[in-house]
């Protein structure tokens, strides 16, 4: 057969080719080995670990922010539930549809039906878009009663801050509020916390400063998830740990207090354990509400905040640095007494005013005091002597006592803008105001005008330093998750103790002595009695065209060119536990205006609560009972200037 | 009464021929499917809807369609060669008018029973033809360039079919397997040389054809090979497959991350995970050991086939046998490379496992051509 000898004459030909065709096949089944043990086994755990992220989604889990009291437990800043409504689109089939089914349960407004629909168009099927925030209990009742009727309607509660306390704490605590771009900016490595939607961290106040004590510690859930995004189960969990629960050492009951005693003012008072340097009350005037933050301002509130002459968004107790006028005296006297200048007894001749080259001090008195020794210097405010103190001791040696007394030194608190106050040096004019200081600077100072600048908070370090002897430190955080923190024992100011009682005595007479500038608000209860120190500092320079034409009154001048009233206490003398300053800005007098509230806020401390009416004076009983009658009460009228300590 | 043919007998015959079947590809092919049906079983999360079962019912056609084929003398498939490539070649142009589009091509006709590809068919009825057409050559004119014409045009015409349907793998599939016959038959190799250099300028002129106007692919063909080169330039889009893919066979690792517990395919982040990307299923959860043991079941495939028509005396069936191994070749080889991304995704489907009736039955018809071959060669 031809045909077969064609084929074994052909064979061996196809045969080398088909060997060849084997080789190749061969050779690419190898590039296709050597791919898989690329892929599997070099770089299997690169491969391994991407897998693991396209799987695994990690969701944090928020901690309960922790609670804030005053130091009897009760709450300054709970977790309150906030009732809301989310809609899943996959569920609820037409999310019109079911939108109109809810709203004939609760009030849905066009702008926010038109959120929610635009919100569940543009995210998954799967996610959950909230329909309405912040319900009372009666819609949110309503709505989870008629579930079974809402498929894709979901009521939940979550948490959110709650400030029952309003106006009272709003400063000290402060408020929390969305995490804002500038906050993530601030921090250097931001809690993954920060990025969960509607997470909500510290303003302000100690919601602010102690951040890290109220926030907590993040849970993490380790989800699986599909290509989509869809939570197919939760692998493990890890609970996280709830913030710590702060207590302030503020007393409610004497903060409110404060506050009404100021209402109507712009105004601070500062009440302080001289023990322990727990800050009792701490009370700047007008509040507000911190509540309004929580979830965003409205502008025409925030304006109005903004806008209010009375500063209501500053805490001035801490924040506000002003002239101590005359509640410096102390600080002067004992400046004197350290440096050997004077003793207690010896007297200067006050005829009015004081002569400094051709420049004329006046005393507040255009009479003059006559002679004048510590005590009554102190206890008639006489301006001359104490002229004549700074005049010896210097401003140097004035300002030093003043820092070892707390004034112009920094007490750290967790709140906000704490001023330092000011107190000047001859080398912090020279550096800051390139000029020489002058004798008349320092005699300025000396009656607490010119560059000096202390706080409500640091008048009453100093009085509680003066009151005991001791550094004083203040504090304002108590305890930490009902766990006390002892106070620390204040070491001794080193401060000659026959110049502090010099200087106790000189602020006894301030009030219990007749003729004393703060008389009339003095404590009858003798075991209850205060000692203190009225100040009136002037913001503006007397023009030598208004002396000319006569003295001018106080109140005839507009309100923010007023006087600002000072007073500064301790009591009982004779065993101090508290000390208070009080600044009511633009006040007026400060033994008229400043010294009740002073002694209001003393008795109220040492009472724990509304003194008996024998504590008063006999004339002030019957306007004390009239006023106690209509308490809670409106602003008092400012009360006007009478004398100007 | 003995049915067994002495040794030296020529050719056997009636149901002896059973013991001449070449049982150890049948073997081969069953293995592999059954792979198949266990990655159907396990894509489908556990179940053996929706593809699984059908797959085997496939199978099990598939394998009776092998075998009836198988024992039908070869010299009547010769005969048929002509008329199921002019069928085939029909069945293209009818689908140009009645097909049904999927995927961006028109590639189906739907039967009624099930939707035949005529692309399928075309490439065992190219090599059938071409088979045919050297078995009837004098191979001393075989490299005569007036008898090399006849086939390049037989393989021009449903390349060019296909291409307009358009699906340039399937049209590159084709030219590759006619190929691999004309080189099989002995056509000079320095035929093969020339054409690796037209279609090198072919690549060139089609690649800066690109934007113009006379753009010679589609859009997304342009874009399939971009991505190919550079999968990472658009990890989200269309290297979205790609990547997805690596991941998951690399995250497979040596063993694999057990039946059913694969992330990536049990989650969906890969792509048509039951048809032509099921292999990296596989990787994924049996991992290098599970995949290098599939390629050797393919590799096993060829060789044996190889074999069979390196040994097979008769030219037609010699020929046919290397044209569809070479054709199953091609299959799983660039199937393989364009999951692990050595190739651009063209959509070729793994023979036997990925999910497709069109394909099963056609592969299932080509081996019993190559068992009809093998049990009818001359010995």
């Amino acid at each position: 057969m031809s045909r077969l000898q064609f084929q074994k004459k052909d064979g061996p030909r196809i045969s080398r080719r088909g060997l060849l065709l084997l080789g190749g096949q061969l050779g690419v089944v190898g590039v296709l080995g050597w791919r898989m043990r690329q892929l599997q086994v070099e770089n299997s755990e690169r491969y391994r670990l991407l897998a693991e992220e396209n799987r695994i989604n990690m969701r944090l889990i928020p901690p309960a922010r922790g609670l804030i009291f005053d130091r009897e437990g009760r709450a300054l800043a709970v977790n309150r539930q906030n009732y809301r409504i989310v809609m899943i689109r996959e569920q609820a089939g037409d999310p019109e549809e079911a939108l109109d089914r809810l709203s004939r349960l609760i009030d849905i407004p066009e702008a926010q039906r038109a959120r929610v629909l635009k919100e569940a168009r543009q995210k998954s099927a799967f996610v959950p878009v909230t329909v309405a925030e912040h319900l009372n209990y009666a819609e949110f009742a309503r709505v989870s009663a008629n579930s079974p009727a809402l498929p894709g309607i979901i009521p939940e509660v979550g948490l959110s801050r709650f400030y029952p306390e309003r106006e009272a704490t709003s400063h000290l605590v402060g408020y929390v509020g969305p995490v804002s771009e500038r906050d993530l900016q601030e921090q250097e490595d931001p809690d993954p916390l920060l990025q969960i939607p509607r997470f909500q961290i510290g303003k302000t106040g100690v919601e602010k400063l102690d951040e890290g004590q109220l926030r907590g510690h993040a849970g993490l859930s380790r989800i699986e998830v599909n290509s989509v995004g869809r939570v197919m189960r939760e692998l493990d969990r890890t609970e996280g740990t709830a913030g710590a629960n702060l207590q302030l050492t503020i007393d409610l009951g004497l903060q409110n207090f404060a506050l009404q005693r100021l209402a109507g003012q712009s105004a601070a008072a500062v009440v302080i354990d001289v023990q322990t340097g727990d800050l009792m009350a701490m009370a700047s005037a007008p509040g507000f509400d911190p509540n309004l933050f929580v979830f965003g301002i409205s502008s025409a509130n925030w304006s109005g905040l903004l806008n209010d002459p009375y500063r209501p968004l500053s805490n001035k107790s801490v924040s506000g640095a002003y002239p101590p006028g005359s509640t410096f005296k102390m600080t002067v006297a004992l400046a004197a007494l350290a440096d050997g200048v004077t003793n207690p007894n010896e007297t200067v001749y006050c005829p009015g005013y004081m002569e400094v080259g051709n420049r004329r001090f006046h005393c507040w008195r255009r009479g003059g005091h006559g002679h004048m020794n510590m005590h009554d210097g102190l206890k008639h405010s006489c301006d001359v002597y104490f002229y004549e103190m700074a005049r010896r001791v210097g401003i140097d040696k004035i300002s030093h006592m003043a820092n070892r007394l707390g004034i112009g030194v920094r007490h750290e608190l967790p709140l906000p803008a704490i001023s330092e106050g000011l107190t000047p040096t001859r080398e912090w004019k020279q550096r800051t105001q390139n000029q020489a200081w002058l004798v008349g600077d320092s005699i300025n100072a000396g009656i607490g005008q010119g560059y000096v600048l202390a706080t409500p908070l640091q008048l009453a370090v100093m009085s509680a330093r003066v009151a005991t002897g001791r550094a004083v430190v203040p504090r304002l955080i108590r305890g930490v998750d009902s766990k006390l923190i002892p106070p620390e024992e204040a070491p001794d100011l080193g401060i000659d103790p026959r110049h502090l009682a010099a200087v106790r005595g000189g602020m006894n007479g301030v009030v219990n002595e007749r003729h004393g500038t703060g008389w009339g608000s003095r404590i009858v209860d003798d075991a209850m009695a205060m000692a203190g120190k009225s100040g009136t500092s002037q913001v503006r320079q007397i023009t030598a065209e208004e002396r000319r034409m006569g003295v001018f009154r106080n109140e005839d001048l507009p309100w923010n060119r007023r006087d600002h009233a000072l007073f500064v206490a301790y009591a009982p003398v004779k065993a101090p536990r508290y000390a208070v300053s009080v600044i009511v800005e633009h006040g007026g007098g400060g033994s008229s205006v400043a010294a009740p509230i002073c002694r209001d806020l003393l008795l109220q401390a040492l009472y724990k609560g509304p003194p008996p009416l024998s504590a008063y004076p006999a004339s002030d009983r019957e306007e004390i009972e009239q006023r106690r009658a209509l308490e809670p009460e409106a602003p008092q009228a400012r009360a006007p200037a009478q004398d100007r300590a | 009464m003995s049915f067994v043919p002495p040794p030296g007998s020529r050719i056997p015959s009636g149901p002896a021929k059973i013991l001449y079947f070449h049982w150890g590809i049948a073997v081969l092919l069953a293995a592999v499917a059954g792979v198949g049906f266990l990655m159907l079983f396990s894509v489908a999360g556990g179940s053996l809807e929706p593809w699984s079962q059908r797959q085997m019912m496939r199978f099990g056609a598939g394998f009776t369609l092998m075998l009836v084929i198988a024992m039908v003398h070869i010299r009547f498939w010769r005969s048929m060669a002509i008329p199921a490539y002019l069928g085939s070649l029909a069945l293209l142009v009818a689908v140009e008018f009645i097909g049904h589009v999927g995927m961006g091509a028109q590639r189906w006709i739907n039967l009624g029973f099930f939707q035949l590809q005529p692309s399928e068919v075309m490439k065992i009825a190219l090599v059938m033809v071409l088979a045919r057409y050297y078995d009837w050559l004098d191979p001393e004119k075989v490299s005569r360039p007036l008898w090399v014409i006849p086939p390049i045009i037989l393989t021009l015409l449903p390349m060019g079919l296909v291409l307009m349907q358009p699906d340039l793998g399937t049209a590159l599939l084709l030219g590759i397997g006619a190929a691999v016959v004309m080189f099989l038959a002995g056509v000079s190799l320095w035929y093969f040389g020339t054409a690796a250099l037209g279609a090198c300028a072919v690549v060139f002129t089609v690649m800066t054809s690109q934007g113009t106007e006379w753009q010679l692919l589609k859009d997304y063909q342009f874009r399939r090979i971009s991505t190919f080169l550079d999968p990472s330039s658009d990890p989200l889009g269309a290297g979205y497959h790609i990547t997805q893919s690596t991941i998951a066979m690399g995250s497979g690792g040596l063993t694999g991350r057990g039946f059913m517990q694969g992330t990536q395919s049990r989650l969906n982040f890969l792509p048509e995970k039951h048809t032509d990307f099921i292999f990296t299923t596989l990787s994924e959860e049996f991992g290098f050991v599970g995949s290098v043991s599939l390629l050797g079941l393919y590799t096993l495939l060829i060789a044996l086939g190889t074999l069979s028509a390196l040994t097979n005396r008769d030219r037609f069936g010699s020929l046919l046998t290397g044209g569809i191994t070479a054709t199953f070749f091609l299959y799983f080889a660039i199937n393989m490379a364009m999951v692990m991304g050595l190739a651009p995704v063209v959509g070729v489907p793994l023979p036997l496992v990925s999910y497709g009736g069109s394909a099963m039955l056609v592969l299932m018809g080509a081996f019993g051509l190559l068992q009809s071959a093998h049990v009818h060669k001359p010995r």
